[in-house]
């Protein structure tokens, strides 16, 4: 059994997020995203026959060889089945904001953009959103802006959406069909009163919230070894700091 | 037919004030020392394209004060952060902002490179990205039933501005996987290309060579720069210089210590 004193926070979200991985045979992964690269790197380490992950901005990680487009072509073929969103702001409807906080003519703050996320959240069947803040100041009501929207009306063609969104308190799982995020597990050391109290948006709360299962040895063991390695390459300071690697040479 | 081959100022006078240009993301192979050359000519007034986003480039030609409007999915300096320039001046409201998401940027240099007055693309319906966005129109599929589709109007820049590894005599360029930059040449009205080495045989002779190069035809002037990325890298070249764009980015928090660094870069090159 493991031991919480010696897991980081880290190292729980990367085996939670790759248990939504499991199995699926094309998982991509976005810009600035080194925890769900991580979660990515675990699934396919685990299914190494079934599993491939494209890391946009890798040299190691990334099979495409027709640009920054063929991420896009093979998303809207049905070619990607996992991929990952955050948002500087995300609503109880999954709307996410990426662009700014206020009038977007005159932002109080300004965030780098929209990316690809507008398309690929309506491409990709399991989008996972990714959030390490969880306060009412990033869990809003409603978006200051759209980049994405989190539901379309019936008849606009849309195979895919949210599917879970992951925090540094606790995963929420999103129901397609009413709108709605559900509290689906808290981390350890983290309450349901508290995230009630650190949510700006509704959510349905089951009477029972499991704890977020801890990572067992094995999966630390790997995300140590292989994820941590493989890390480094995209992710460098991010592997010094959580993983104490440098660079590969 | 021999390229145009210059210096990189004789490439930068090639860029007139409002001229619409394309350019790579940092992981890319991002012209840096051909847009020191730009601001140091002190261009105004230019459309910068991110195919799809942006990076220090933009940042740096938006700080100089030669960006009127910026056209992008996003701009970013990665794991260094939050673009300063391009931060103060969306709060200043002195650059119009067309945000975009990748695959439209995509799609609209598609349809240039194609000839063609748009391109459908799936998704972005509802987003506020749409509403603001007036060369962009949701209209129905004409082959289905109630199936609204977004159509993406064509982007054609006046030039691709960016750097390659490898280019020969007669301006063919090689950009290998780096298909982004293939794209933006064929969609551009002509391409302005720095690159590593300009060799003097033919890099369409070798078949293995050929399949990653863009042909001269496309490029309308060509200037070897070695380190002509620096101080970002090239995949498969050369690293980044991290020390050098954390210095960039904490020199750029201030108008002032932007403008310092600036200087300080143009006197090292002319040194």
């Amino acid at each position: 059994m493991s031991n919480l004193k010696d897991i980081r926070a880290e190292e729980i979200l990367i085996s939670a997020i790759a248990e939504m991985l499991d199995g699926l045979p094309h998982i991509a992964v976005g810009a600035s995203s080194p925890v769900p690269g991580a979660a990515a790197m675990l699934a396919r380490a685990r299914h190494p026959e079934k599993t491939r992950v494209s890391v946009l901005g890798s040299e190691k990680n990334n099979f495409f060889t027709d640009g920054g487009k063929e991420l896009f072509d093979c998303a809207g073929q049905g070619r990607i089945d996992a991929f990952f969103l955050g948002g500087a702001q995300i609503d109880g409807q999954a709307n996410i904001n990426l662009v700014s906080v206020g009038d977007p003519d005159r932002p109080k703050v300004r965030f780098p953009g929209s990316f690809g996320s507008a398309y690929m959240y309506f491409t990709v069947p399991r989008v996972i959103l990714f959030r390490l803040e969880h306060t009412p100041r990033t869990l809003v009501e409603k978006v200051d802006f759209i980049s994405a929207p989190g539901t379309s009306e019936p008849h606009v063609y849309r195979p895919g959406g949210p599917y879970a969104l992951i925090t540094d308190r606790c995963l929420f799982s999103f129901d397609r069909e009413k709108g709605v995020f559900r509290l689906a597990s808290v981390h350890p050391g983290h309450t349901v009163e508290e995230i009630r109290e650190q949510t700006g948006f509704e959510y349905d709360e089951p009477a029972e919230v499991p704890e977020t299962p801890l990572p067992d040895a094995e999966t630390l063991a790997v995300i140590r070894g292989s994820v941590a390695e493989q890390l480094a390459e995209i992710y460098p300071a991010f592997a010094a700091e959580v993983f104490g690697l440098g660079k590969a040479a | 037919m021999d390229a145009i081959r210059l210096d990189l100022e004789g490439l930068a006078a090639r860029v007139p004030d409002e001229a619409k240009i394309a350019l790579p993301p940092d992981y890319s192979y991002c012209a840096m020392a051909l847009v020191r050359a730009i601001i140091a000519r002190g261009v105004k007034g230019l459309h910068i394209i991110g195919v799809p986003a942006l990076g220090f480039q933009a940042d740096q030609l938006i700080g100089a004060g030669c960006v009127a409007t910026v056209e992008t999915a996003a701009v970013t300096l990665g794991e260094f952060g939050l673009a300063p320039r391009f931060g103060a001046a969306i709060k200043s409201a002195s650059i119009r902002m067309l945000d975009g998401t990748c695959p439209a940027i995509h799609a609209g240099l598609q349809a240039a490179e194609k000839g063609v007055p748009f391109m459908p693309l799936r998704g972005v319906i509802g987003s506020d990205l749409e509403k603001r966005r007036d060369d962009w129109i949701v209209a129905d599929n004409p082959f289905e039933e109630s199936d609204p589709i977004l159509m993406v109007k064509a982007i054609q820049p006046d030039f691709a501005v960016f750097h390659a590894p490898l280019a020969d005599r007669y301006g063919n360029v090689w950009v290998g996987v780096r298909r982004e930059l293939m794209l933006m040449a064929h969609a551009a009205k002509s391409s302005l290309v720095t690159a590593e080495k300009i060799v003097e045989g033919n890099l369409l002779d070798d078949p293995v060579r050929a399949a990653g190069t863009i042909p001269g035809l496309y490029v309308g002037a060509l200037a070897e720069a070695e380190n002509g990325a620096w101080p970002l890298g090239i995949p498969g070249g050369y690293d980044a210089d991290a020390a050098e764009l954390a210095r960039y980015v904490e020199m750029a928090r201030t108008e002032e210590g932007f403008a310092d660094y600036m200087a300080g870069n143009s006197k090292e090159a002319a040194e």
